[in-house]
């Protein structure tokens, strides 16, 4: 119990007939980086959105950091982070302003703020640019910047749908480098994605079809398990059984 | 063609997708047609006044139940002195007061003068004067019956006849002014909005690169609301007709066909502000601000355009719907003919070409 | 406290930073201010008449003269026939046709009674029958010389007159903009107020930063409060600047106590931002949270008894009055300014505005979800 900070049963979302998650159990380990895949329309968004307490589940049980998804959303929300698929900083405010502003609604005292925002900036490198209003950063920097302020207040879990659309290799590689830095921190990431060689970098990975889960193992054990020689073909194998398009 | 229509009902269906706008955008001439048929009257009725009586007697007595009587008054109370009077208006639901002095009836009948004083709360200067006028005709009535005044001599007696709205209602004025406002409302902002919507969303710029022509692109936008606009014209003339039981006088289909072409001058004018805008909020403001404000101003339908100063009067003439509701007036209330509109529909006409001619040629500007 | 600290910055920031809308914000209520109340004038002068004189005495001269004098009517001609004159009401070129008879003078002194005949045109209901009642009492006047004219004083004397004094308290002169100005003020603060909250929290909605926002431990109360207090502040300036403009341009300074003035409209700002945070909350783009607050803005301020009194309005239109916040505005803002009303004398409109204010606010609160 101690070091798992997700423990998710039978969590299931309902809208109308239609089924979005249905029925998913699994575990997270503290300082792990799981990866949660499935196709588009699989039910990945839905499923994050009820583990980050922004929708309600039909029913099931869901734990996160030690706090019931029901009945203690507003204290999960202390201890977690979001990024979501959408960049959802604030245009028209400065890369300084939009950290200064997420630190404070977390909570930090003005030294923390002061003292995590001088590092963040400088540990992406972005002194040059602490002045400039976020909606003139090109994507890359801004999904970077967008990720470093969801951690601002050292959550325990980060939440991270697609994180990465969109942007060249380069800057993933990038990105998946502060990953492993926050994850060394001690954070617990649990991250979307459709690149497949990001979920090799995945400590355990599940795979959603159709609203439910239909592997969960670490990547090297899917293939030895599926047979393949890359997370691509592992993928293929489930995801072609879906019954549900986009 | 098919692509067009094809484009046509895509536009249809973000329309109709949009619940909440539709119901506003159906729901809105018919509040806007009880609110100004019912509430908004101009006539001055049981307005609260107080009295006071420092005469008590036969005269000031039968005075005040005529003016009790008349549908124009109420009043609320009857106070013992002047000194009393200062409070009663500034709490604000007394709008006049009548006094009385001591010995009213005696004076009238040894002296034979007598005073009354009438004081209205003049903040609102046509309502103090109309219930001044008021008061005072009922107190000369009096006087007339006491006298028997029919029988003075040298009587110049005014008929007065009110033309086409002898109840003097409001209805037939405002009507023509809603319509005026509605179509404003629908056709350019609406049609600018959308436009710049998918400006905005970059959706605009793969309808570009289809085959089809781009001016056809813009005009598929407008189509959903030259028909939503027309479906409320419908329903506004119904309304004025049955609920405000205000006939139509004069020719049905002369009206519709000069709501037709006010639409089309709106739906330019929506393209137009489309065209020159980038951003939703901009395109809000430019037709809330810039469109909206005019026409209930400077149509006429609300303030008398002839009271302005001259500026305003002239800057009134840019206004497309002085035009129409000029054009509603003759034809709806005044039940004149084709004859009597031919200059504002000429204006109308000549509004719209130079509209789509100065929209079509920054567009094209745009695009290269 | 402190989480509202850095939402509060935040708004101001975003604020500051778009200049184009600060400017509108601004701007616009000063424009209005200066324009409206010169455009909205309904004071009744300039009547356009016509008249056909089919008696060219003395008598009627006389009365021609006597009309076009008095500073309500504007003679636009002669005409001929009174199809010709009804020909000008069609075109709007007159709106009243004065027709006196062929044998006016000789049968009013032979006769003793003479009629004269007058067409007003009634599409404008109010225009006509304050026309009519001017005409009217300037016959009645002209009648009264030509008695006093013709017949012998003592023959008269015994009947008699009741004297009416009239006299208009605290618009002496009816001055028309006097009361304008401050019911459009009240306008121009509702509109401000309304559609900059209505608008807001919508934005994040369609930008989706709110779902940043809603994973955060930010309490709703906070969020709401947040969203409040700058367009609060904002309200406050463009009222402010309103009254400057209002004593610039037309002179009017406030007869009652400016300080009580802003005790109201720092609750009545309360309730107009809690309304649309209210609609901000139900609306998911800009554009229907535009369209939903012009619709309310347009009800209220129609209703609210800016242009026509509320007194004559039919019951169910009063009974919906009372639900109005911007009716309680504007009538406060007229007994304030015009009549110097004190404390005591709006109390009860402060009172229930607060509940406005308490009302509104505690629903957006409930009805903007963090979750779905």
């Amino acid at each position: 119990m101690e070091n798992k900070v997700i423990i998710c049963k039978g969590l299931t979302k309902r809208f109308g007939d239609f089924i979005a998650v249905d029925n998913i159990t699994f575990e997270v380990q503290k300082g792990e980086i799981f990866g949660f895949l499935g196709a588009n329309g699989a039910g990945k968004t839905t499923a994050m959105r009820m583990l980050c307490g922004l929708s309600k589940p039909t029913s099931g049980e869901a734990n996160i950091a030690g706090f019931d998804v029901y009945k203690e959303t507003e204290k999960i929300k202390k201890n977690i982070g979001y990024m979501s698929q959408k960049f959802s900083l604030y245009d028209d405010l400065t890369v300084l302003e939009n950290i200064n502003f997420f630190a404070g609604i977390y909570g930090l005292s003005d030294a923390e703020i002061k003292s995590n925002s001088q590092s963040l900036i400088e540990s992406l490198g972005m002194q040059d640019l602490a002045d400039k209003r976020v909606g003139s950063l090109p994507l890359g920097w801004k999904q970077k910047l967008a990720f470093s302020t969801a951690i601002i207040h050292k959550p325990e879990i980060v939440f991270l749908d697609e994180p990465t659309g969109g942007v060249d290799p380069l800057t993933r590689r990038q990105f998946w480098d502060l990953i492993y830095e926050a994850s060394g921190n001690g954070i617990t990431i649990f991250v979307t994605t459709h690149y497949m060689d990001e979920a090799e970098y995945c400590d355990r990975v599940s795979i959603m079809v159709d609203g439910r889960v239909e592997a969960l193992e670490s990547p090297s054990n899917l293939k030895k398990q599926f047979n393949v020689g890359s997370m691509d073909e592992v993928f293929y194998h489930l995801a072609r059984e879906a019954k549900r398009g986009e | 063609m098919k692509q067009f229509f094809t484009f046509i009902n895509k536009e249809f269906l973000h329309v109709l997708r949009d619940r909440k706008t539709l119901l506003i955008l159906f729901g809105m001439p018919v509040v806007q047609i009880l609110i100004f048929g019912f509430a908004l009257t101009n006539e001055v009725k049981n307005s609260k006044i107080v009295v006071v009586d420092y005469a008590k007697d036969v005269a000031s007595k039968e005075i005040i139940n005529k003016i009790e009587a008349s549908r124009y008054f109420e009043i609320d109370h009857i106070l013992s002195g002047t000194n009393e009077l200062e409070t009663a208006f500034k709490t604000g639901k007394i709008k006049m007061a009548v006094v009385f002095p001591e010995n009213f009836n005696s004076n009238l009948l040894h002296q034979n003068k007598a005073q009354i004083q009438i004081i209205a709360d003049a903040s609102d200067p046509n309502q103090a004067t109309t219930l001044t006028n008021y008061a005072s005709s009922i107190i000369a009535d009096y006087q007339s019956q006491m006298n028997q005044l029919n029988l003075a001599p040298y009587r110049i007696q005014p008929q007065i006849k009110m033309l086409y709205n002898p109840q003097l209602k409001g209805a037939p004025n405002f009507v023509p002014g809603v319509m005026a406002l509605i179509l404003m409302l629908i056709c350019v902002m609406m049609t600018a909005i959308s436009i710049v919507k998918e400006k905005e969303m970059g959706t605009m710029e793969i309808l570009l690169v289809s085959p089809f022509k781009s001016i056809l692109v813009i005009l598929s936008k407008a189509v959903p609301y030259l028909i939503l606009s027309t479906i409320n014209v419908a329903s506004i003339l119904l309304l004025s007709f049955f609920v405000l039981e205000l006939p139509i006088k004069g020719n049905l289909f002369l009206l519709f066909s000069e709501s037709i072409l006010f639409i089309i001058t709106c739906l330019t004018l929506g393209i137009f502000i489309s065209v020159k805008t980038d951003s939703m909020q901009t395109a809000m403001l430019l037709s809330l601000m810039g469109m909206l404000l005019p026409t209930l101003l400077f149509s006429g339908f609300m303030f008398p355009v002839e009271n302005m100063p001259i500026p305003l009067q002239i800057f009134s003439n840019i206004v497309p719907a002085k035009w129409y509701y000029i054009i509603v007036k003759r034809i709806m209330i005044e039940g004149l003919g084709f004859a009597a509109v031919w200059k504002e529909t000429l204006i109308l006409i000549g509004t719209t070409i130079f509209l789509l001619f100065i929209s079509l040629k920054s567009f094209k500007i745009r695009m290269s | 406290m402190r989480i509202l600290r850095f939402l509060l910055i935040k708004e101001f920031k975003q604020i500051f930073r778009n200049r184009a809308i600060l400017a509108i914000i601004l701007a616009m209520p000063v424009i209005q201010l200066i324009i409206l109340p010169l455009a909205a004038n309904y004071e009744v002068k300039n009547i356009n008449l016509a008249v056909i004189d089919n008696n060219h005495s003395d008598y009627s001269r006389d009365l021609i003269t006597k009309v076009t004098s008095s500073g309500y009517f504007r003679l636009t001609g002669y005409s001929q026939s009174y199809r010709k004159a009804l020909h000008l009401v069609e075109e709007d070129k007159a709106d009243i046709i004065l027709e006196i008879p062929k044998n006016f003078e000789k049968e009013l002194l032979t006769e003793n009674q003479q009629q004269l005949f007058i067409t007003i045109n009634a599409v404008n209901g109010t225009k006509a029958g304050l026309g009519g009642g001017y005409i009217s009492s300037i016959i009645q006047e002209y009648n009264n010389q030509i008695r006093v004219k013709n017949i012998v004083p003592d023959k008269f004397n015994p009947m008699p007159a009741i004297e009416i004094t009239s006299s208009n308290w605290y618009n002496p002169n009816l001055n028309y903009q006097l009361y304008m100005v401050p019911g459009v003020l009240a306008m121009l603060v509702t509109l401000v107020g309304g559609f900059l909250s209505a608008l807001n929290i919508v934005k994040e909605k369609e930008g989706g930063t709110i779902e940043q926002i809603n994973v955060s431990p930010i309490k709703k109360y906070h969020f709401i409060l947040g969203k409040l207090i700058p367009f609060w502040i904002l309200g406050n300036v463009v009222f402010g600047l309103g009254l400057i403009v209002s004593w610039i341009f037309y002179g009017i300074v406030p007869l009652g106590s400016i300080l009580l003035l802003y005790g109201f409209v720092v609750l009545y700002l309360l309730a107009i931002l809690g309304f649309g945070l209210l609609v901000s909350t139900f609306c998911e783009t800009q554009q229907q949270a535009m369209l939903i607050m012009f619709f309310f803005i347009m009800i209220f301020v129609l209703m609210g008894g800016l242009f026509t009194s509320i007194d004559s309005m039919p019951e169910w239109a009063k009974t919906v009055s009372r639900f109005n916040p911007v009716s309680y505005f504007i009538d406060v803002m007229r007994m304030v300014i015009i009549k110097g009303s004190t404390f005591q004398d709006i109390k009860p409109h402060m009172l229930i505005i607060i509940c406005f204010a308490i009302v509104l606010n505690f629903a957006a609160v409930l009805n903007y979800r963090k979750t779905s």
